[in-house]
């Protein structure tokens, strides 16, 4: 490669560090803002006409717009039982396609603009490194030698789909595909009860499919308590046509129009059902192929995650990496606070990733959030804990909502009445846990939450009462032990 | 049931170590005693004796990790409770199904051992940092120790699970301190900025300091030519702790004088004997940690350490002399304690013992701490005067330079004298360059009349 490709020593450059970033996700873009923020020359390559990545072109951003537009539905179908009847739904696909499309177009175009306001250099291609400082981007037109001090790989997931249900026809759908929403077929298969599937599936259904959900483990949601599962499973038995647990897609095929999916458990011996269309969910891989990965010192291990310590730091000084493919969880969130501590890391800050909780959420109605500690994990993991868990009949607000399946608990550590965990499950989970992410990181005690005034009458207090209710103190719910405050 | 065996305490102030060799595999039956891993310290290496008995199930450490007391060494299945009645419930194993939802980072236990498997190892965890024993007596370890060369440069320990909040983290890492060997003030034990400050103003008067050191970015040196990197051993990190802490904090001055020692010989020969009985022999050394330790019950401004934080002097009523002692990984010092109260028979054994552990590596936490003045010879390499730097927190070091034959005119008459080379580096803070300058000419007038020792300062 040519000489020049040399960096400078960075305490002594008189030029700006030149950063390249490989994919514009979440991850991505805001390592690549935050790098221009604080003076570094950065170019941002995504083969997508401006920066977004899964999260807002496939991903996170239109597949909540779609839940929001089909919650919709729902509520107006539960406002029968306040005395308000509204006619029943006319669908029009076009139009929801639309209002997705525009969501996405906005938010993305934003980032274009917010991305040349910082005088980010953007490449739109696919990159590839050939040597430790340089990547071949290969444009529309041309192939473009970018030369780069440091390199962030952002590079992100891809859905996964196993060689079985690997079927040539466009009935069988990745979460990309489903998200463009061609059609409402009338059954509809998914594979995999994790919450991909359940969201989607929650679209699908609210528009009119018969859903079925094939999950292989025991429960839908692996990883999640099974109690905040609970209300959601229960509501989804009712809106779902049949949710199999414990059971395996064998096989697929096309038959009559539609697919044949041959099923397997101890009670399904091989049985084959016909359905219209066929989602395949079951979980993302690491895209770490086809980076040229090869011609650096980056090591990237058997799964494909690249390795990386806790300043993001890869095998190759000059290359770090981020989000999805520097390991799980692969959520967007956490590939952003990736992506800060990268660049301050690469300038010389102490920045590590060092977070107490990472926050999940579930956005299927209820929605299921958690972060720190989940109650399964302590007992995997032989933790002496204690829980305590304010069940959201007792809330006021969730009365007047008319949806009160849900609870909010606590996860505490014995002695120091430190909050090590947080779940929620509920209408509005996925705003609750901001406030429940807070309180872990800050290291907050029981008692701080029991003695935080809580607005009346709001979700949000049920994070308190069931602080309150740690010290038998819930003014709206009785517990049977009791435990004295100090 | 397994019995856990976890590490146990390793002496008042050692937080953490590094696992360099695991000396047990997986089936061995071990018993109570048995070394069952080989750890470095700050300050030493040292062997783990196991506290259980019975055949080892499980081994939770490897080679490099670093450990602190309460981490799960191992397992064993003690022999007669081995198939006992079924066991408490088995928790649930994750499913590690593809379609699972995210799972949360959460282990906010600073000792979990577990990681999921996804999570890629965190360079601080991986095997990166076995110790350097270039010139090591075992040559598998030697080999073994610089086959790492992927790894990426060690990272600060991620500390998940520090009961802080994030601004209080980043502080601690900003001016150097390892946030889980706060103690928090708050209730529960939570870690608020003052307890992080509290810590490295208590910690600036402890060997391992490093608070308000951030050392300077460094080039890319790889724009001159090409680079390696290879991992700071523990010890080596210490030593480097500590100099940086002797220079930055203590004005120092260094004296030279030079004292014939031809007077050693009849001391030598009058002590010979006993020595010999003992299983020691009387070196130059061995009475000039003699001389010295007298010295400093004469000078007792020279066996103090000086508190900034209190405007105090500790005068301390012992006397312990340090060895700085070249060893195959560097610098260490060892103590020849209550060297004022010993005869020179008895100073003689307590060297020969430090010189063997110190080849070992077996020296001992506990002998390497608590000297109060230390000595460094350079003399065996052909240095004449240097400047050594103070041992904080001491007051002063005396470094020990070759002994070179110089001319002499006593009486109109040259003659060749068998002169040392010293050099008195001192703590300006706490003496004058006077005073220092009356400790080393008492020290070699005692060196060139060493009589003194036979008047019953010997004892």
């Amino acid at each position: 490669m040519t000489t020049e490709a040399t960096p400078p020593p960075p305490s002594q450059a008189q030029q700006p560090l030149r950063l390249a970033v490989l994919g514009a996700g979440p991850g991505g873009y805001a390592a690549a803002f935050h790098a221009a923020d604080l003076g570094m020359n950065v170019t941002l390559i995504d083969d997508a006409p401006q920066p977004g990545g899964v999260c807002l072109y496939r991903g996170c951003i239109p597949s909540k717009a779609l839940l929001h537009a089909t919650h919709t539905i729902e509520e107006a179908r539960a406002a029968s039982a306040w005395g308000i009847t509204f006619a029943d739904p006319q669908i029009d696909l076009d139009g929801l396609r639309g209002w997705k499309q525009r969501v996405v177009d906005r938010l993305t175009r934003g980032l274009g603009a917010l991305g040349r306001q910082r005088k980010i250099r953007y490449l739109q291609g696919r990159g590839q490194f050939t040597d430790p400082h340089t990547l071949h981007v290969r444009t529309a037109d041309e192939l473009t030698s970018v030369t780069f001090d440091y390199a962030i790989v952002a590079t992100g997931s891809l859905p996964a789909m196993p060689q079985a249900l690997r079927l040539d026809s466009p009935l069988v759908m990745d979460s990309t595909a489903a998200l463009e929403l061609e059609d409402v077929p009338e059954t509809l298969l998914i594979v995999g009860g994790g919450y991909i599937g359940l969201e989607l599936g929650s679209v699908y259904a609210t528009l009119g499919s018969r859903v079925t959900v094939v999950e292989m483990t025991t429960g839908l949601l692996p990883g999640a308590d099974r109690d905040l599962v609970e209300p959601l499973e229960k509501r989804l038995r009712g809106q779902f046509h049949e949710i199999l647990l414990n059971t395996r897609v064998a096989a697929l095929e096309e038959h009559a129009g539609g697919i044949r999916a041959t099923l397997a458990s101890t009670e399904l011996d091989n049985v084959q059902r016909d359905f219209s269309k066929v989602l395949v969910a079951v979980g993302r891989v690491p895209n770490s192929r086809n980076l040229g990965l090869e011609h650096t010192g980056v090591q990237v291990t058997s799964r494909g995650f690249v390795t990386v310590d806790h300043m993001l730091r890869t095998a190759e000084p000059s290359i770090y990496a981020i989000g999805d493919i520097a390991g799980e969880p692969m959520l967007a969130h956490k590939a952003t606070h990736e992506g800060r501590v990268a660049v301050e890391a690469m300038l010389g800050q102490p920045s590590i990733f060092d977070p107490t909780g990472i926050p999940a959420v579930v956005f299927t109605d209820p929605e299921i959030a958690w972060c720190g500690l989940t109650e399964s994990q302590a007992r995997e993991r032989g933790i002496e804990i204690e829980i305590t868990k304010f069940p959201w009949a007792a809330s006021g607000r969730t009365i007047t909502m008319g949806r009160n399946d849900g609870v909010t608990k606590l996860i505490v550590e014995p002695g120091t009445q430190r909050i090590l965990g947080i779940g929620i499950a509920g209408t509005g989970a996925g705003e609750l846990i901001g406030e429940a992410v807070v309180a872990l990181e800050m290291g907050t005690r029981v008692q701080d939450l029991h003695l935080t005034i809580h607005a009346h009458p709001t979700l949000s207090e049920t994070l308190m009462e069931a602080a309150s209710l740690y010290y038998n103190q819930s003014p709206h719910y009785i517990a049977r032990t009791s435990r004295a405050a100090e | 049931m397994p019995t856990e065996f976890r590490l146990p305490e390793l002496g008042e102030g050692i937080a953490e170590a590094d696992v360099i060799r695991v000396l047990v595999h997986e089936g061995d039956t071990i018993a109570v005693g048995q070394a069952v891993a080989t750890i470095e310290t700050e300050k030493a290496t040292v062997d783990v004796p196991s506290e259980v008995a019975g055949t080892v199930t499980s081994i939770a450490v490897k080679e490099g990790q670093t450990v602190s007391p309460g981490t799960v060494i191992l397992a064993v299945d003690a022999a007669a409770s081995a198939q006992a009645a079924p066991t408490a419930p088995t928790p649930e194993a994750q499913p590690a199904a593809a379609g699972s939802a995210p799972t949360p980072e959460a282990a906010p236990q600073p000792s979990a051992p577990a990681q999921p498997a996804p999570t890629p190892v965190p360079a601080a965890e991986q095997p990166a940092a076995p110790a350097p024993h270039p010139a090591a007596p075992e040559p598998a370890t030697a080999n073994a120790a610089p086959a790492q060369p992927a790894t990426p440069p060690p990272a600060p320990a991620a500390r998940s699970g520090a009961f802080a909040a994030p601004s209080v983290r980043l502080f601690a890492r900003e001016i150097g301190v390892d946030i889980a060997t706060v103690t928090g003030s708050a209730p529960g034990g939570r870690i608020d900025i003052e307890d992080v400050k509290r810590h490295a103003r208590e910690h600036t008067s402890s060997a391992a300091s490093t608070s308000s050191y951030a050392p300077q970015a460094l080039p890319d040196f790889s724009a001159f030519g090409p680079v390696a990197r290879e991992p700071l051993s523990r010890f080596r990190r210490t030593v480097a702790r500590n100099m940086v802490t002797s220079a930055s904090e203590i004005p120092q001055v260094t004296l030279f004088a030079s004292a014939d020692i031809g007077a050693f010989e009849a001391v030598r020969r009058a002590h010979r004997d006993e020595a010999s009985k003992a299983g020691g022999t009387i070196t130059n050394l061995v009475i000039l940690v003699k001389l010295i330790a007298l010295a400093l019950r004469e000078f007792p401004h020279f066996n103090a350490s000086i508190d900034m934080q209190a405007d105090e002097l500790v005068l301390k009523d012992y006397v312990h002399i340090g060895l700085a002692v070249d060893t195959d990984r560097g610098l260490a010092v060892s103590v020849f304690r209550d060297a004022d109260k010993k005869s020179l028979a008895e100073l003689a054994v307590d060297l020969k013992g430090i010189i063997e552990r110190s080849k070992a590596n077996t020296m001992t936490i506990e002998e390497m701490r608590g000297s109060t003045f230390t000595i460094s010879t350079l003399e065996s390499m052909g240095i004449g005067h240097f400047t050594p730097l103070v041992n904080w927190p001491e007051v002063a070091i005396l470094g020990v330079g070759r002994d070179t034959d110089l001319p002499s005119y006593e009486n109109d008459e040259l003659h060749a004298r068998r002169r040392w080379a010293l050099s008195l580096s001192l703590d300006h803070r706490v003496v004058d360059g006077a005073d220092g300058a009356r400790f080393l000419s008492w020290l070699v007038n005692a060196i060139q009349q060493p009589s003194m020792l036979d008047a019953g300062g010997a004892s």
